[in-house]
């Protein structure tokens, strides 16, 4: 059994115990710890069930690559599942609790999958669950979802509790890695004047040599390590981060790299995880490499672990896997795990080494220390139920028939070479070579992920780049399986990725069923595709597959490495953007008193408008309706501010103008306003809006609330990248006016009341009109436009004054009725009128003759932009929808968006349509449903009854008729 | 995420600050044109494996629109110019052409 | 007499740096070729004109470089009306465009020695290479700003008004203590 040792532990402090849960039970662990360390430290060796087959789990890794020790972190709105627990450091009260089981951790009843497990085979959810179809919606697929998965996802009602942030950092160098490689290549850079960024994603530096004791320099690894920490500390522009891996590294040199700032402190006031964007000039991977597991059967029992994570356990945290723990090796390096069990005391039944004889430097002070080296030798399966017990043994070169031995041990260490870390050079395309004495893939220097410059950014150094540090060692023996020629039934109990359940069977099972590539077996049998990435499969599946397709190794190739290297979280990827600044929510400078009057919002855009302003007891309906009512009986208000305000100045501003719009700005008087069309190329609809003429050579274009920018941009581009030689200015002062519509038969009364200098009289001010003065003491300008088809001003002034201005029209109007209304009344009032709106009736397939706008198309202008796309084939049919106006014969309202069904199917065996409805709303001022709509030759079709389908699956009958519902005359809004 | 560096402003950011336009070097086709010439210019694109001439506007900076000659393959920018020409310079052309010997021309 | 308001109505945070609005600020854009414009500046405000993403500051306000045919005069509030007038008399029937956008925009005052981790945090730029006098336009969170260097600790980020509350309250968020980073020493 697991357990902590009397002395020792270089990252622990004994002075300072914690005491943590696991399932709801208290164990003890010290500062220094990691979770892992805690639990093994208290003998807690099962620690979860697996994904597939609920088989007990245990730790096998000390680091980032464990795939087995998932737990669910933390409670309430701090719970977290699928939390790794070798990279989770304790501290005093944690909750942890193990996943993937029921009822129990010790009793679980999906561990009957397990007895079962001939019946689930690679592929088995394809091949099985398929058909028919209904079953997999109905049983299947939520049986196994209760059934599978890891841990449970956080309650929908919790808001994680913590808060997250993100910088943008720059460096000449970024060092990924802080072990001795990545120390040095720091040093080197910083040394050369650069700035240099140098992270390191455990808490401690050093990597492995500080836990095998080398020597670095002539100096003991731990006294370089902290040297060249004080050094790089001291020096300008040199930034150290622990606790920080590089996720990712991605075109151009950028990489993201993730900071778990306060993991080990929750609660603090500080942020838990800070996301680190840095663009780099060069890239160093000093990532390392990762110990390779052996594939024998029972390798996935709690108590086999990496020869290189016993080692890290016993010097780190002074914690040993077991009273008694067996080796089993491919190469030198585990010896040195049989010397640091046997320094702390532990017994070491034997190094079980599968190479013909085990003859270099270290076998040989193992031999030594009186320890038994078994060559030429495999486990041929490994004993216990839910912890090891023990190993039975086979020679290496058999098939597992014959037990030469058996040896008693409650743990095994076991080792079957180093891959390099590779990830991160191959994330942005760096391709790989095969070292075919090391059986790993490392970085092929000759072909580099690329930067800007055309040239190599990203490095590896050190093991990542397959510099093993191994010299003199004798050469290891590649393993993939154990024994070599196993037989079925030991191949079938040896995992190859035990986070997926993945076995070495399954890997060869997709093999014979025809899958050749390395992408499509991983799909197929999902090894590597668990949250670990495959860190410890990978290569060992590789292997499997190259044997069963009778390949090389290089031949079949790795899978795709894709960011991140590890999970990082949401809210690191959220950074601050939640909550009231998710995203940008633009107000109006009227914003305020519009909230005050408990507002109900519409989103346009990043912009909040009112929909309506609801009364206590109203319904958004009635709202709406009282508001129209009021705003045509009497006056109402409106903040338009949102209207996009383009200034187009300069001596080619008409001409510019006449190309933008579908009608002729140039020939406007100053002083006057007009109504514009603005298309694409392809001549459909884009934007719409009132232009007035200011002066000889400046025309202020409005566009519609959420066009401003778009249509701004849209100038830019034509006036810099194709009539460049125009001489022509865009200002965009659409937040530099607040502008209020002020509408109604009492509109006029109103603005003359709040005083000024401008005639507003009907003779000095007509429609379709503007002019420049003050209302009382504000500079405004006055449109005198219509959107309503009431008398109507719509008056700009500074944004700084707007509150001022709307605030002064509720108390002047008070005497005249005035009320504020919102989106909702102004859309109902345009559709009164059978007026457009861009959005509704346009959907970037409408040009304007479909919605009876012709009348705003130049005849004269030789070009404007969409001219050409307009006359093409399709749009100058005769067969095309066109904008109605439609009336339920039952007064009802018209869903919206309904279609108006043919008989017969399309050829993708759709419904045949003719027509759809664009806009539909009760109106208030008609007592009844009102809708606009296009319909195949809509126009030609007046007092057509048409069918529309409604949401229940009937219809609803409704007579076309003119889209202007309201005064066609025009009679109310030219008083 | 790509690195740009705008001509107008002499500005070098990530990509975030700016917004891609499409292929650059378009000729406008208006009313006049045949359906062919049309088509041309409003969908037909080289969509090239390699060398690209692309639009870019720095539209969280200067809002100036540039042109960039970038490989699709490698993400290598061979170099950013003005927007206000028909085709590249001929030194950036001569650039490529020694990066790219096998690259056809503008 | 109705008063200018400005967007952030005197807002202040204070954290890791100071926020503060600036407060109603006129501002004047000015469109045209720069010596042109350069010319009107020297006439009307005795400025000189800023060389490429510089600030030029005097008396009477400050010129930013804005991009390579527009420049950003930021001056007392309510001047801005009037030396908007006479710069468009100095200018003439020239090829140039001048307009009053102080009410389009909000200003905000960082201050500290840690403004630059700060405002890293919401802003992709280099802050090694952002002597005092220079101005980078960029994005602020998700919304385009420009930011100036006033000095060693103190910055002026402009951004529309609209969006001045978003900026102010993104600038609070990661100003809070214990987001102390030590990337700019
Ligand atoms: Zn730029």
């Amino acid at each position: 059994m697991s357990h902590r040792l009397g002395t020792g532990g270089r990252l622990i402090d004994r002075a300072r115990p914690m005491d943590f849960t696991f399932n709801g039970k208290t164990m003890r662990g010290y500062a220094g710890d990691t979770l892992a360390a805690a639990l093994l430290g208290a003998g807690q060796v099962l620690v979860g069930r697996s994904f597939k087959y609920h088989r007990p789990r245990g730790i096998m890794a000390s680091g980032a690559e464990e795939p087995n020790a998932l737990v669910g972190l933390g409670e309430g709105q701090r719970y977290e599942p699928n939390q790794r627990v070798t990279t989770t450091e304790l501290f005093p009260g944690l909750k942890a609790s193990s996943q993937n089981h029921w009822p129990s951790l010790e009793f679980d009843v999906g561990a009957i999958n397990a007895k079962l497990w001939r019946f689930f085979p690679a592929g088995f959810y394809y091949k099985t669950f398929i058909a028919p179809r209904p079953f997999w919606k109905h049983l299947y697929e939520p049986i196994i979802r209760r059934s599978a998965g890891l841990g449970r996802a956080p309650d929908a009602e919790t808001h994680d509790a913590d808060r997250y942030e993100q910088i943008y950092a720059f460096c000449d160098v970024l060092v990924a890695g802080g072990g001795i490689a990545g120390l040095k290549a720091a040093r080197e850079a910083a040394d050369a004047g650069k700035r240099v960024i140098l992270v390191e994603q455990t808490a401690h530096f050093g990597g492995r040599a500080v836990v095998d004791g080398l020597e670095v320099e002539g100096q003991g690894a731990e006294a370089w390590v902290a040297a060249q920490l004080a050094a790089l500390s001291s020096m300008p522009g040199v930034t150290v981060l622990s606790r920080t891996m590089v996720s990712g590294v991605y075109d151009h040199g950028y990489a993201l790299a993730y900071q778990r700032i306060a993991d080990h402190t929750p609660g603090a006031e500080k942020p838990r995880h800070r996301l680190w964007r840095i663009r780099a000039g060069q890239i160093v991977s000093a990532t390392g490499a990762i110990e390779r597991p052996l594939s024998f059967a029972g390798n996935d029992l709690p108590g086999v672990m990496l020869a290189s994570a016993v080692r890290d356990y016993v010097v780190n945290w002074a914690v040993s896997p077991g009273k008694s723990v067996a080796v089993v090796t491919n190469n030198d390096d585990a010896y040195r795990t049989a010397l640091a069990l046997h320094a702390v005391g532990i017994k070491v039944p034997a190094v079980i080494d599968a190479r013909r004889e085990a003859t270099g430097d270290l076998p040989a002070r193992v031999r030594a220390a009186g320890i038994r080296v078994i060559e030429d030798a495999a486990i041929r399966h490994v004993e216990g139920g839910k912890a090891v017990t023990g190993v039975a043994l086979c020679r290496f070169n058999s098939d597992g028939g014959a037990v030469i031995e058996t040896l008693s041990c409650d743990a095994l260490a076991m080792s079957g070479g180093w891959s390099p870390v590779v990830h991160l050079w191959s994330h942005c395309g760096g391709k790989l070579l095969w070292n075919e004495a090391g059986a790993f893939f490392r970085p092929d220097p000759a072909r580099p992920p690329l930067g800007a410059d055309g040239k190599g950014f990203v490095t590896c150094v050190g093991a990542a780049n397959g510099e093993l540090g191994n010299e003199g060692e004798a050469p290891m023996l590649p393993v993939w399986l154990m024994p070599a020629q196993a037989s079925y039934d030991l191949r079938a109990k040896a995992w190859l990725d035990p986070q997926n359940d993945v076995k070495v069977s399954d890997v060869q099972l997709a093999a014979q069923e025809g899958y050749a590539s390395v992408e499509h077996t991983k799909r197929y049998t999902t090894l590597g595709m668990a949250t670990d990435q495959g860190k410890l499969s990978n290569i060992n599946g590789l292997a499997i597959l190259s044997d069963a397709l009778g390949q090389p190794i290089p031949q079949t190739g790795t899978t795709t490495f894709r960011p991140p290297y590890t999970p990082i979280s949401l809210g690191a990827i959220a950074g601050e953007a939640r909550g009231g600044i998710f995203q940008p929510l633009r107000k109006t400078p009227i914003y305020d008193w519009h909230a005050a009057r408990g507002a109900h919002w519409e989103p346009v855009g990043y912009w909040r408008r009112p929909y309506c302003y609801p009364k206590a007891g109203e319904t958004h309906a009635q709202a709406v309706s009282r508001e129209i009512n009021q705003t045509r009986k009497a006056v109402g208000i409106l903040d338009a501010s949102t209207l996009g305000k383009l200034v187009v100045k300069g001596p080619d501003a008409g001409r510019f103008l006449d190309m933008l719009y579908t009608n002729v700005m140039s020939t406007l008087k100053v002083g006057k306003c007009r109504y514009g069309l603005m298309c694409n190329e392809n001549g459909f609809l884009s934007d719409d809006g009132v232009v007035a003429r200011l002066s000889e050579d400046t025309w202020l274009c409005h566009t519609t609330s959420g066009g401003a920018d778009r249509i701004h941009a849209w100038m830019e581009d034509w006036l810099q990248c194709e009539w460049w030689d125009w001489k022509v200015h865009v200002v965009n002062l659409t937040e530099q006016f607040a502008q209020i519509a002020v509408v109604g038969p009492k509109a006029r009364a109103l603005l003359e009341k709040l005083g000024g200098d401008m005639d507003l009289s009907a003779a000095a001010f007509p429609f379709m009109d503007w002019k420049e003065g003050h209302l009382g003491d504000i500079p405004a300008r006055i449109f005198r436009i219509s959107f309503s088809g009431e008398l109507s001003y719509e008056v700009a002034v500074p944004a700084g004054q707007g509150l001022a201005l709307w605030e002064r029209l509720m108390e002047a109007g008070a005497e005249f009725g005035v009320a504020p209304y919102g989106t909702e009344a102004l859309h109902v009032m345009r559709a009164e009128k059978g007026f457009i709106m861009i959005g509704d009736e346009t959907d970037g397939t409408v040009i304007p003759q479909d919605l009876g706008l012709g009348w705003a198309i130049s005849k004269k202008k030789a070009d404007f932009l969409g001219k050409r796309g307009m006359e093409r084939e399709a749009m100058v049919s005769a067969d095309r929808w066109q904008l109605v106006g439609l009336e339920t014969l039952d007064g009802s309202v018209l869903p919206d968006g309904a279609l108006a069904p043919l008989p017969g199917k399309n050829d993708n065996g759709q419904q045949e349509t003719q027509g759809r409805v664009t806009s539909t709303y009760f109106s208030p001022t008609l007592g009844k449903g009102i809708a606009m709509g296009l319909l195949h030759k809509g126009p030609a079709r007046m007092g057509e009854v048409v069918q529309f389908q409604n949401a229940s699956g009937g219809t609803v009958a409704a007579r076309v008729v003119d889209p202007c519902f309201y005064d066609k005359a025009g009679e109310k809004q030219n008083v | 995420m790509l690195l740009l560096s705008c001509p107008c402003c002499g500005v070098t950011a990530e990509e975030t600050e700016f917004a891609n336009g499409g292929e650059a070097h378009l000729k406008r086709f208006g009313p006049g044109s045949t359906d062919a010439e049309y088509e041309a210019y409003m969908f037909a694109r080289k969509n090239p494996r390699g060398v690209h001439f692309e639009r870019w506007r720095h539209a969280y900076g200067c809002g100036k629109w540039f042109l960039m000659a970038r490989d699709t393959m490698t993400l290598e920018v061979y170099g950013t110019y003005k927007a206000q020409t028909t085709e590249p310079p001929a030194e950036l052309q001569a650039h490529i052409k020694a990066r790219r010997p096998e690259w056809e021309g503008f | 007499m109705s008063e200018a308001v400005s967007a952030l109505a005197g807002a202040r945070g204070s954290g890791l740096v100071e926020l503060a609005d600036a407060g109603v600020t006129g501002m004047i854009t000015l469109r045209g070729d720069l010596p042109l414009l350069g010319g009107a500046l020297e006439s009307v405000l005795g400025l000189g004109l800023p060389g490429q993403r510089q600030v030029v500051t005097g008396q009477r306000g400050q010129v930013l470089w804005m991009s390579p045919d527009e420049l950003l005069i930021v001056l007392p509030y309510a001047e801005a009306p009037g030396v908007a007038a006479a710069l468009s008399a100095a200018l003439g029937d020239a090829f140039a465009t001048v307009a009053v956008v102080s009410d389009a925009r909000a200003l905000i005052t960082v201050t500290g020695a840690q403004a630059r981790d700060v405002l890293a945090k919401l802003m992709p730029v280099d802050f090694a290479d952002f002597p005092v006098a220079s101005v980078r336009r960029t994005r602020a969170a998700q919304v385009a700003a420009a930011l100036w260097r006033e000095s060693e600790t103190e910055w002026k980020l402009v951004c529309f008004r609209s969006v001045a509350s978003y900026v102010f309250e993104a600038l609070a968020t990661v100003a809070q203590p214990g987001g102390e980073v030590g990337l700019y020493r």
